[in-house]
Parts: C-alpha cells; sequence; structure tokens
C-alpha cells in the first residue's frame, strides 16, 4: 500500500516537472490578476486593503479552476484510469493521492506567492500569516471539490471546462465568503480562531467525502 | 498459475440504448485461447470491458471460479487474477518505458528495475528503457504495453487489439508467447483483425452471428 503511494507521487512528479506548463499557468495567472489590481484602481492603501483578500481569494479560486480541468484529462485519454479503475488498490485511496499532489503544486505555491501579493496590496504584515493559513485551508477543499467536477466531466468530448465551472463554482461559495470572513475580521484585529476552525470542519468534511466521489465520478467516466 | 473456470452467463450488451448482443453464452477452461471476432461494431470491445469489470452489462453475469465477477468477494479475486489491455495502452508519452512499466506494474505488485530492463529486451527494446514514449513509434509504445505480460504473472489475459502496430516479427513472437502462457494454464480472451486462423488451438467467437 505504501508503494503505490509512493510510486504514484513520484509519477504525479515526474509528470508534472516535465509538462511544468500545467504547474505554472495557474500561477502566473494568480500573479498577474493580483498585479493588474492596483494599477487599475489606483495606489491607494486604504482601498487596496479593503479589496485585497477578496481580489486574491477570488484569484486564487480561479487559478485553481483553471487548473482542474486537466486534473484526470490526459490519464482518460491514454487509458492510464481503465488501469486505476481495475487495481486492485481502492480507487479512493489512488485519487486522494493525486489531488494531493494537485494541491501541493497548486493551492501550496499560490500560498507561497502570497505574502508578495498581500503586501502590493497593502496588507499589513500582522494579517499575512492568517492569509496564508486561510488559504492553505481553503485551496485543499478547493482542490477536493473541484476533483469531483474534474471527474464527473472527464468523460465529455470537447472539454468540460465550462460544464466544471458551471458544477463546482457554486460549491466554492461558503470556502470564499469564509476566506474574506476571516481577513476581514484578522484586519479589524478580531479573534479569527473560530473562522480557522469552521474552515478546518470544511477541509476535513473535504477529506473525507470527496475521495469517494470522485473516485465514483471516475468510474462512471471510465464505463461510458 | 493456472486459470480458473470462465463462465459468460447469458449476457447482454447495450451501448447508448442499442442492442450490441443478446444471451451470450460461452464457457472457458484454464488453458483456452479465445478470439473474440465480428465485424466493427460488434461489441467484441465492449464484451471485454465487460469482462474486465470495467463496464455495466445489461442483464447477465460472468462467473470466475464459480463466483460472480460483478460484484462481492468474487470481484476483488477476479481483479487479482486479470491483466487487461485496453485498446488505449495506458503508456504515458511523457514518461519513460521504464517509469511507466515501474508504475503500471505497481498498481498492483511493485517490480524491480531490473526485472523491467529483462521484460523491455525480450519486446526488443534494450536500450529504450530511458527515452520517453513519445519518441518511439506506435509500434513500439505497444511493445512498451506489451512488456507488462512479461512482468505481471497473472493468470488470465484479456487483450483488445493487442497487435495493432506490432510489426510481423512482433506479431509472431506475441502468438508464440500467448500459446505458451495458454500452454502453462493461463486463459487469454483478445479481440485482433489480425487472422489467427493458422494457430489451432485459438477458439473463435463470433459476435456478428450472436447478435
Amino acid at each position: 500500500m505504501r508503494a503505490v503511494i509512493w510510486q504514484l507521487l513520484q509519477r504525479e512528479w515526474q509528470l508534472s516537472w516535465r509538462r511544468p506548463g500545467d504547474v505554472l499557468n495557474p500561477l502566473v495567472f494568480f500573479a498577474m490578476v493580483i498585479t493588474l489590481f492596483p494599477l487599475a484602481v489606483g495606489p491607494e492603501p486604504q482601498m487596496l486593503q479593503r479589496m485585497a483578500s477578496g481580489v486574491i481569494w477570488v484569484a486564487a479560486l480561479l487559478a485553481t479552476l483553471l487548473s482542474l480541468d486537466g486534473l484526470f484529462r490526459s490519464d482518460f485519454e491514454d487509458g492510464s484510469l481503465e488501469q486505476w479503475v481495475l487495481s486492485p488498490h481502492p480507487l479512493t485511496l489512488l485519487v486522494l493521492v493525486k489531488v494531493l499532489h494537485h494541491w501541493l503544486m497548486c493551492g501550496v505555491l499560490l500560498v507561497l506567492l502570497t505574502p508578495l501579493l498581500g503586501m502590493m496590496l497593502a496588507l499589513p504584515w500582522s494579517v499575512i500569516p492568517v492569509l496564508c493559513v486561510t488559504l492553505l485551508l481553503g485551496t485543499a477543499v478547493l482542490s477536493l471539490l473541484g476533483a469531483i467536477g474534474a471527474a464527473l466531466t472527464v468523460g465529455l468530448k470537447g472539454g468540460g471546462s465550462m460544464l466544471l465551472a458551471l458544477l463546482i463554482l457554486p460549491l466554492y461559495i461558503p470556502v470564499l465568503i469564509l476566506g474574506t470572513g476571516t481577513m476581514d475580521a484578522a484586519l479589524q484585529g478580531l479573534p479569527v480562531q473560530g473562522y480557522l476552525l469552521w474552515m478546518s470542519c470544511l477541509a476535513v468534511l473535504a477529506l473525507s467525502l470527496s475521495p469517494l466521489a470522485i473516485a465514483a465520478g471516475l468510474r462512471i467516466g471510465v464505463s461510458e | 498459475m493456472a486459470a480458473e473456470q470462465i463462465d459468460i452467463i447469458d449476457l447482454t450488451c447495450e451501448r447508448d440504448e442499442r442492442e450490441l448482443f443478446r444471451g451470450l453464452s460461452c464457457r472457458l477452461q484454464a488453458g483456452e485461447v479465445l478470439q473474440v471476432a465480428g465485424p466493427n461494431g460488434a461489441g467484441k470491445t465492449s464484451l471485454l470491458r465487460i469482462l474486465a469489470g470495467l463496464m455495466p452489462a445489461a442483464d447477465g453475469d460472468v462467473h470466475y471460479g464459480g463466483r460472480s465477477v460483478l460484484g462481492g468477494s468474487g470481484r476483488e479475486h477476479w481483479r487479482r487474477s486479470l491483466l487487461f489491455l485496453g485498446h488505449a495502452t495506458a503508456v504515458k508519452a511523457t514518461l519513460t518505458a521504464e517509469e511507466n512499466l515501474a508504475w503500471l506494474c505497481a498498481l498492483d505488485q511493485p517490480v524491480t528495475p531490473e526485472a523491467i530492463w529483462d521484460a523491455l529486451a525480450a519486446v526488443g527494446l534494450r536500450g529504450y528503457e530511458d527515452v520517453p514514449c513519445r519518441q518511439m513509434s506506435a509500434g513500439q509504445q505497444r511493445r512498451v504495453a506489451l512488456a507488462r505480460l512479461r512482468l505481471q504473472h497473472k493468470p488470465v489475459w484479456v487483450l483488445d487489439e493487442p497487435f495493432t502496430a506490432l510489426d510481423q516479427a512482433a506479431v509472431r513472437a506475441l502468438e508464440q508467447q500467448i500459446l505458451a502462457f495458454a500452454d502453462t494454464g493461463g486463459t487469454v480472451v483478445l479481440t485482433t483483425h489480425h487472422s489467427l486462423d493458422h494457430l489451432s488451438q485459438v477458439r473463435q467467437l463470433d459476435l456478428g452471428r450472436v447478435a
């Protein structure tokens, strides 16, 4: 069991290392959207600070969505998913590892960029750690929920990216509200533990239930 | 490792509301090679996918060793006994031959790099271990996939068009490998448009006549 997890992480790593564009595109998108905002709305710190958390969260959400479309597609097209479904190892475990890798390559890298972009939006240093922690938890939820949509749309000919967005965006809204709510509280100096616990709840819920849904979605996709 | 008996019982396959075959029954003993034949669209690939458990059957059942493979413990046992090679070979273009095989085998049982090198040499790809598969021809990619037959020791092979893109020497080698495997008690179900009439051991199942 441990061997297959290790091998899968290694395989995913090799795949993204050889196609760096797939990893870099969402990151560049994220950085560009946030960089353009101060240019468009002007450099006043008060205004930027008020918008900052919203802008960062929306950009992170859309960047994740952008990276999700191809999550299972190439494995579906070259027959890899058939082998996954037929493997004696549980499909839920395999997809969980795959999504974990996606989160490392998308969510975690976004979070690493965030302190710099937060400064650009005039966020005080004191709230940056809170922002990073909520984003870290939040992007995990985004990856897990998004993978359900990616699994359900995997068999659609001609790309299901529009359908994926329609399916998944409503599910992203609670994360968005909670994430920006945390930041508002932090900026006003209010306690944020409650928000963080709620976000952790969402992350645990997504972590425990979404692999089942992803695996079921992929089984349907493969059986078509 | 001899295969157990495979029973296909009254199997019906539908795709998009269209019936491909109905009431298909067949019994396969250990050591048999079954070639599923029929015109395009007769349901050859669908039959193989149902057998493998990738696609649900509209009706009927498949038994392996007397237990249904469509659910329960029989399904688990079947998965551990089966090597399925689909029309799409599951070979990743960006990975090298060795990386591909290491992962595909690890999905079941991890194998050593030495075993992978030996298997690649046996399919005529010595020296290609570290070449990304997208730099290989279609036939060479097919050989990478076929190297799994030498690495994973399963009693049942289900092969969809295994001869596609192979040259004549490789086709003959694969035929010999299939026959040798059947001699050791393995069961093979395959589809191909390539004629296997010269091999007397191969049984034919014509889907064109069942439907």
